[in-house]
């Protein structure tokens, strides 16, 4: 809802807008003040940090737990959730590897609960933050680049570590230069997996940006509306979305074995 | 937009879940799930078992009912058996001992009617004896005519 005093666009902006600290200066950033790499997005970082561990707190809880008997609603979840991404791994990798089946549900789990956070009404958390005295607040972190971007470069180090690890230096070397024209075409090889590379982490990033991005935007420009038109509208957007942030984390996780089991694979 | 400092600390968050994920969630979760199918698995191979054996308990029950019959019928079947022989016997003893019996009280009937024959007989001389005295209105001496009388004797 716009407060008196200020435009859409102030809103809207406010809303896309960081709370920002820099390292560099050691202060927060306000308005239209920029900083260099130094800066770093504090409500991005909390909420991820505090939604991981939302997510290491319950699945620690169940696995502390955890019993081979009848199991309790907690551990019935959890085990489905492992269950169900321990199936996909297994329908991709053929390999062993006892990190991937972790990482993918760390990943599907924690981007999932990122998105899930842009369910909360797009004023609520930027209400209570104001009434505390925060400035700026931005409570969804997979609308920030880093975040996602984060996670889609580490799975590429990931990828290159794998590479190197399971092929070794040479045969992974080798592969980049032949694969997949032959040594003739050297360049041309190199060329393309420099492509295949940065295509893999961008795709991957920016699908689940542009997606949360533009689904919290909608939201904004509902909030913007009269308040008697608000409800029909961002209730179906609100189920619609819930497809949608399913739905990305599911994306996230399954690229993310797809990608890796590539890397442990022999061309 | 821009890349800046959060991206590092994203990294590092995501690195920390993930070790910490393979740790101390993975492992556990995964462990009581494959220990619950092993359980499983053993449960019903177990209730396959127990199926198999009552099976074969009530094939054997079947047969050892079966052997007790065929003895029971067979024991019925000799006790019968022995039964008859033993009427058989009895029969044959009742019947030979009638026959002794018959023959021995015929032999005495015999004996009997012999001697009451015989005393019959010395009445009978007796009384002729004595009819005949009266004729003669004289004693006749029995001793003297002893080889008479006993020849009248024979002759009766």
């Amino acid at each position: 809802m716009s407060e008196t005093g200020h435009s859409a666009t102030g809103y809207i902006i406010h809303h896309l807008t960081n709370l920002r600290f820099d390292l560099a200066q050691m202060k927060f950033l306000h308005g239209e003040e920029t900083g260099g790499f130094g800066v770093v997005h504090v409500d991005t970082l909390l909420f991820s940090v505090g939604l991981g561990a939302l997510f290491l707190w319950l699945f620690t809880k169940a696995a502390k737990s955890a019993t081979s008997d009848v199991p309790g609603g907690l551990q019935n979840f959890c085990e489905i959730m492992v269950e169900f991404v321990d199936s996909q791994v297994k329908d991709c990798f053929h390999g062993r590897n006892p990190v991937i089946a972790p990482l993918a549900l760390t990943i599907f789990i924690w981007v999932f609960l990122w998105n899930a956070m842009d369910l909360l009404p797009v004023d609520l958390l930027p209400a209570i933050a104001g009434v505390l005295g925060i400035p700026y607040l931005r409570s969804v972190p997979s609308t920030d680049l880093n975040s996602t971007f984060g996670l889609s470069i580490s799975v590429l180090l990931l990828l290159y570590y794998y590479g190197f690890k399971v092929k070794g230096p040479g045969h992974f070397t080798m592969e980049i230069l032949t694969h997949p024209f032959g040594k003739w075409l050297m360049p041309f090889n190199l060329l393309l997996r420099i492509v295949e590379d940065l295509a893999k982490p961008i795709s991957l990033g920016l699908r689940l940006f542009g997606n949360l991005y533009a689904g919290e935007l909608i939201f904004i420009l509902i909030a913007l509306l009269p308040w008697w038109i608000q409800p029909a509208l961002s209730w179906p957007w609100a189920v619609f979305h819930l497809l949608i942030i399913t739905l990305q984390a599911f994306i996230f996780m399954v690229l993310t074995i797809v990608y890796l089991s590539m890397a442990h694979e022999d061309h | 937009m821009n890349f800046n400092a959060t991206l590092i600390g994203q990294m590092i968050t995501f690195g920390l879940l993930v070790l910490f994920t393979m740790k101390y969630v993975w492992p556990p979760i995964m462990q009581a799930m494959q220990d619950r199918q092993k359980r499983i698995a053993d449960g019903l191979a177990s209730a396959e078992r127990g199926v198999r054996e009552q099976e074969l308990a009530k094939a054997k029950a079947a047969q050892t009912l079966k052997e007790a019959k065929q003895h029971a019928a067979e024991i019925v079947a000799q006790a019968q058996k022995r039964a008859n022989d033993i009427i058989e016997q009895s029969k044959l003893d009742a019947r030979t001992e009638g026959d002794r019996q018959l023959v021995a009280a015929k032999a005495e009937i015999e004996q009997e009617v012999n001697r009451a024959r015989e005393q019959l007989r010395h009445q009978v001389v007796t009384l002729a004896v004595a009819g005949a005295s009266k004729i003669l209105k004289r004693e006749v001496d029995p001793a003297a005519n002893a080889a008479l009388l006993d020849d009248l004797v024979a002759q009766l």
